[in-house]
């Protein structure tokens, strides 16, 4: 982060004008082409106009049927949906940016000029977003005039600043995503192609907010915001990150070496045995297998837990935000004190467990089965969300626990004895293979946005997964043998003997 | 103004450019020739300060290309391989746009711009989009655009490439103008006759390495032996080249010519038509053999692949001798 501070500094004055110059180019250069400035005009203008008119309808035909709260969900709806058409173009402009430019082979004289990389960077960025963003807003107006005129309804202010914002960090999301993918590529065939990997989650985005709109919960919507603000600050500080002036113009094409990436995966997943001091010719055949397994412990799983110390205290300074959460949550829901009855737990209350559908069953293969499948499917979710979700995953259960230990105080019941019973016997082994797993599950996200120094973000990725694999099978999946060992036939018994009868 | 020290650059396990070591001094042209895939354009690249170099030092002006690239930037005016230009500009537009990222201010902009496309016969296309230029125009605009804020160092990546004979004589001739006591110029070309009308020096680079570089008088001593000079006679040769071979190397005879090689023709020559007045021979012409960059060239490149050189004699290859 200390870098990209650096560079961000760097962006002003003298060095601002310079981006500008390059912002206004880009832009006329948008606006001289007549494909994208007419499906701009016709989204800024006639869409939501029509839209106004489509409203209005709709409001007197669901009035006539009693339901004036679907016409009342659909105006603000609406709303949101006239900004974020124009907004889709600027995906378009910004698959161009980088790749477009490699095309026409007008990209060299432009890195032969002073500007620097985050200047370019931003530049083409803000290029990209600033024309559509612009047509997003006089969209938004002339929808709100269209409405006023028919119906004489105007939107909350609150409700106008939330989507004129949620549709500026859309913008920015698919510009940012957009730039990253253009700035990667060796030809704007294959930016289209990888657009989808922005397309579809920015499609489900737009649902969940639909969904959110008919809900009426604009709370909602600024969490999304601020989610969009943190998405769009990770795009922007990969994309400085991964620029590489080398890239854009040295690859003509891309490959996909397998034997490459293959042996640089075998050469990571290598370690050195431990001989234990002694000769290794000297040593019998049978032992060569130990010492590989004594270096993989003594050497490896110690460095691999070293480099990823970053990534494991992200991950313990998350389940210290899970537990505030927790406690919040049960400070603002509290349940009736008789949901929590502990005076009659029995050892039979833990044998009804697997009744309950969704939970596994209750035994060692049960609960060791279902804890790997959890931070399996986090580390696979951390990949295509740069370590994010592995994060939030793991938050998840702990924000459950602790929502549970305040409820357990509001239930007259010592907190620290409930976490004692319940959670720590197990969380001493369960805890730490979660923490370490999910650490380099982050790891193994993060990479994208942060490859290792001289490293490409492929080879840093699979140095990445190879550390990943060895310490989950040294040492996540032993603990999380152990753990679910102790959970079923020592942690009943110690909630028993604490609290039942 | 341009120095290079065991200059290299890497891709992956591929040398592009391989410890090249050289330097061009201010007023200079250098040509840099080469095979496609050379490292010529490489070499350019990191002298513009794009590329950062894997090893060795570069330096523009006294500023090291990977530790002020910036300032590089700024010192360099660089003419791509291809022209580059944004089609739906205009030409006055684009230049200025150039000169606004160089920090120029706004009437040094609009009287460099001028002057540059008043010398290229440029100055009626100027205010048309570029898209309408032929390729000849949109050439002349890229150099336009690279001598714009008037650096002290010009790369040439191929200047005269897809240019018609015309054109290509106005980008030499303007490319000449350019020539100054205070500026560097590295001209990458693989038209020999450009290199060879324009450039003080030459080094020619293959596989990444520097194999021969000096001027074109320097290479063809070292790499074609001493001049070649040919005798027309208005006479049978017979006797004649024992005459002459007691002066100078006889290299060839033919019906009514000799052609020797002699490292001081001044002195040598005199001597030479002194033995033949003295034998009554008649001499019709004597003249130097014109040798070509072309045969400098092809002897340096074939030899450093690794096969016999072959005998090279006014631009023809000659076999079997």
């Amino acid at each position: 982060m200390a870098a990209i501070g650096e560079r961000m500094r760097n962006v002003s004055g003298e060095s601002f004008r310079l981006m500008l110059v390059l912002v206004r180019r880009e832009i006329r250069d948008t606006l001289r082409d007549w494909r994208m400035v007419v499906p701009i005009l016709i989204l800024t203008l006639l869409f939501p106009a029509l839209m106004s008119f489509v409203a209005d309808m709709a409001l007197d035909w669901v009035a006539r049927y009693g339901a004036s709260i679907v016409g009342d969900r659909l105006m603000p709806f609406l709303l949101m949906v006239v900004g974020f058409f124009p907004i889709s173009f600027s995906l378009v402009i910004a698959l161009e940016t980088f790749v477009g430019e490699k095309e026409r082979n007008s990209l060299e004289p432009l890195l032969a000029t002073p500007l620097s990389d985050s200047q370019l960077y931003i530049g083409k960025m803000l290029a990209a977003m600033i024309p559509p963003l612009l047509a997003a807003y006089m969209g938004i107006g002339v929808y709100v005039i269209g409405l006023y005129a028919f119906e004489g309804w105007s939107p909350p202010p609150q409700l106008l600043l939330l989507v004129l914002v949620l549709t500026t960090a859309e913008a920015l999301v698919m510009v940012s995503g957009a730039v990253v993918v253009s700035s990667q590529t060796t030809s704007a065939r294959a930016a289209n192609l990888l657009a989808s990997f922005i397309i579809i989650p920015v499609a489900f985005l737009m649902q969940g907010e639909a969904l959110i709109m008919f809900w009426a919960n604009y709370n909602v919507l600024w969490w999304i915001v601020l989610f969009l603000v943190v998405v769009d600050a990770v795009l922007i500080r990969m994309g400085i990150h991964l620029f590489n002036r080398e890239f854009l113009l040295g690859r003509q094409i891309d490959e996909f070496n397998v034997a490459f990436l293959w042996h640089t995966f075998r050469d990571r997943m290598r370690w050195r045995p431990w001989f234990f001091g002694r000769d290794p010719q000297a040593l019998p055949s049978w032992l060569r297998w130990v010492s590989a397994m004594g270096g993989l412990y003594r050497y490896q799983v110690p460095a691999i837990l070293r480099r990823s110390r970053l990534a494991v205290l992200t991950v313990v300074i998350g389940l210290v935000l899970s537990a505030v959460v927790g406690f919040s949550f049960a400070a603002d829901y509290r349940l009736p004190s008789q949901v929590l009855d502990l005076d009659h737990i029995s050892p039979d209350s833990f044998s009804d467990l697997p009744a309950v559908d969704w939970l596994p069953s209750f035994t060692v293969w049960g609960v060791l089965g279902n804890n790997i499948r959890a931070l399996l499917a986090a580390s696979l979710l951390a990949i295509f969300s740069f370590g994010t979700l592995a994060i939030a995953l793991l938050m998840a259960p702990m924000v459950i626990i602790f929502f549970f230990v305040l409820q357990a105080a509001y239930a007259g019941y010592s907190p620290l004895l409930f976490f004692a019973a319940f959670v720590l016997p197990h969380a001493v082994f369960e805890l730490p293979a979660a923490i370490i797993a999910t650490a380099l599950a982050v790891r193994l996200g993060a990479t994208f946005i942060s490859p290792p120094e001289g490293m490409t973000v492929g080879e840093g990725w699979l140095w990445a997964l190879a550390d990943f694999i060895k310490v989950f099978i040294a040492l996540v999946i032993p603990m999380l043998a152990l753990a679910a060992v102790v959970e079923v036939h020592v942690t009943p018994a110690v909630v028993v003997w604490a609290f039942g009868q | 103004m341009i120095e290079l020290r065991q200059l290299t650059k890497k891709f992956d396990d591929f040398t592009a450019v391989d410890r090249v070591t050289l330097s061009v001094s201010a007023g200079e042209i250098l040509a840099l020739l080469g095979p496609n895939g050379a490292g010529k354009t490489t070499t350019v690249r990191m002298l513009a300060a794009i590329l950062p170099p894997t090893s060795g030092y570069a330096a523009i002006d006294g500023y090291s290309v990977a530790e002020h690239p910036r300032e590089v930037r700024r010192r360099v005016g660089l003419l791509t391989e291809h022209p580059g230009l944004y089609l739906r500009m205009r030409g006055d537009n684009y230049l200025d746009f150039f000169g606004r990222l160089m920090s120029m201010g706004p009437d040094e902009r609009h009287r460099r711009a001028r002057s540059l496309l008043d010398q290229f016969n440029m100055l009626e296309a100027m205010d048309r989009r570029m898209g309408t230029y032929s390729k000849g125009m949109r050439q002349k605009m890229a150099l336009a655009r690279a001598m714009l804020h008037d650096p002290s160092v010009l790369l040439l990546d191929e200047p005269t490439s897809a240019m018609d004979p015309h054109s290509a004589k106005l980008v030499r001739d303007a490319i000449l103008s350019l020539r100054h006591h205070r500026r560097a110029i590295v001209i990458c070309t693989h038209n020999l006759a450009v290199a060879e009308s324009l450039a003080d020096r030459i080094a020619i680079i293959q596989r990444g390495q520097i194999i021969a570089q000096g001027t074109l008088p320097d290479l063809q001593r070292r790499l074609l032996g001493p001049p070649l000079m040919e005798l027309q006679l208005g006479s049978e040769v017979d006797g004649t080249v024992d005459l002459i071979s007691d002066l100078a190397h006889v290299e060839g005879q033919g019906d009514g010519w000799v052609r020797y090689s002699t490292p001081e023709p001044e002195a040598t020559n005199p001597r030479v038509l002194q033995a033949l007045a003295a034998r009554d021979v008649p001499v019709v012409t004597l003249s130097s053999v014109k040798r070509t960059l072309e045969e400098v060239y092809l002897r340096v490149v074939e030899s450093a692949e690794g096969g016999e050189p072959p005998r090279i004699v006014d631009g023809n290859v000659i076999e079997g001798e």
